[in-house]
């Protein structure tokens, strides 16, 4: 199993079968795996605030969802977080594919890396950085199951020591 | 298109929102956006499907898809104003490719924003905002000719044929009613609305 095929199959596990993404490198195998699978059904959305609110309405009308993302397009959404998400309560499932570190070539990517966590911090929103495969499984279950349980989000961020990072950085920065 | 836009008489959201919500037989769920378009919906008479955005400027047909995809045999509706559409077109591309025939668009166009001071809009110059959801991909996007024809397009199922946009010219007119300003009432009393709430005995 590979890390994607791991992380579909916790979500699969809980129930989320909405994925609603704007792509990335990192993420493709997720997303080439979401639509290979007819158990997902997925929405290509344009902007990252968008595809938080369609797995809003999806929740609120019973059915559950995740939204993929990369670093740069998190810090799209503040506002969507800040007057939807949180305050309305709803348990949106974040993947977060991190660009901006540890190898990365676009100097955008690594500024806006650093507004991360400390968005997701000033908003109280959960946050688990997944580093490898051994303990990715007991995180993302467990904190799913507590996102549904306490009505709150939670972000996973996929750190490149679990992903092994961007393919097109590597080969530009001959990693 | 343009000679549609031009023909299209100046109409009242407060009055059409009543007709609309006149017009809601089977439980359809409706998302209002933002300020004036949520303060009519709720002025028009409260209902259990309601959903109230507190926020989150241009998401309404988004959450709206959200629920459409969820919900495939109930019908909804999504309202948001010119200025909240312009914020975020692609929406309109995705619910184009994704098809949802139970999601129809209603856009209050008055081509200004009206609640913070009446500073111009593109749609009040330029931009056709049905050309746009066409040119998106929503084949069955129209402007609204008049009341009459506005309810003539209502007498409708809105469970099926979507996904529709009715685009409709209107006054300058704030909006009657004021929204509960309470985001987790309003999302527990929509799921109720919607059979997904878990409020079990409390609700008693």
């Amino acid at each position: 199993m590979t890390w994607s095929d791991t992380l579909l199959g916790l979500l699969k596990d809980n129930d989320v079968r909405l994925i609603t993404y704007v792509p990335d490198n990192v993420l493709t195998p997720l997303l080439t795996g979401v639509n290979a699978d007819n158990y997902f059904l997925s929405v290509g959305a344009t902007r990252e605030d968008e595809a938080i609110g369609t797995v809003t309405g999806a929740y609120m009308a019973g059915l559950r969802g995740a939204v993929m993302m990369q670093t740069s397009g998190f810090a799209l959404i503040a506002n969507a977080l800040a007057s939807l998400t949180v305050p309305y309560q709803i348990p949106a499932i974040m993947v977060i594919s991190e660009r901006g570190t540890m190898g990365e070539f676009n100097i955008g990517q690594s500024l806006v890396a650093r507004t991360m966590r400390p968005t997701l911090d000033a908003l109280g929103i959960t946050h688990h950085t997944l580093t490898d495969e051994i303990t990715m499984p007991f995180i993302v279950d467990s904190s799913i199951k507590q996102a549904f349980s306490t009505q709150a989000p939670v972000a996973f961020i996929l750190s490149p020591l679990l992903t092994g990072g961007n393919p097109a950085a590597r080969a530009k920065l001959k990693l | 298109m343009s000679n549609d836009r031009a023909a299209a008489k100046i109409l009242n959201r407060t009055a059409l929102t009543k007709l609309l919500v006149q017009r809601l037989k089977h439980d359809e769920a409706v998302v209002a956006g933002i300020g004036n378009t949520n303060f009519d919906l709720f002025a028009a008479g409260h209902r259990p499907q309601n959903f109230y955005m507190l926020g989150s400027m241009g998401l309404a047909c988004p959450i709206a898809l959200g629920v459409a995809l969820a919900q495939p045999d109930r019908g909804v509706i999504a309202l948001e104003g010119d200025g909240s559409i312009l914020m975020g077109l692609g929406c309109l591309s995705t619910i184009a490719t994704m098809k949802p025939r139970n999601l129809t668009i209603v856009i209050w166009d008055n081509g200004i924003y009206q609640i913070t001071g009446k500073q111009l809009t593109a749609t009040g110059g330029v931009t056709d905002i049905v050309a746009v959801a066409r040119g998106a991909g929503i084949a069955a996007s129209e402007w609204v000719r008049d009341e009459a024809h506005f309810e003539q397009l209502l007498d409708r199922r809105f469970d099926g044929g979507g996904p529709i946009l009715l685009a409709a010219k209107i006054d300058d007119e704030a909006g009657k009613g004021q929204t509960p300003r309470d985001p987790a009432l309003i999302r527990s009393r929509f799921m109720k609305g919607l059979g997904t709430g878990r409020g079990g005995a409390l609700e008693a």
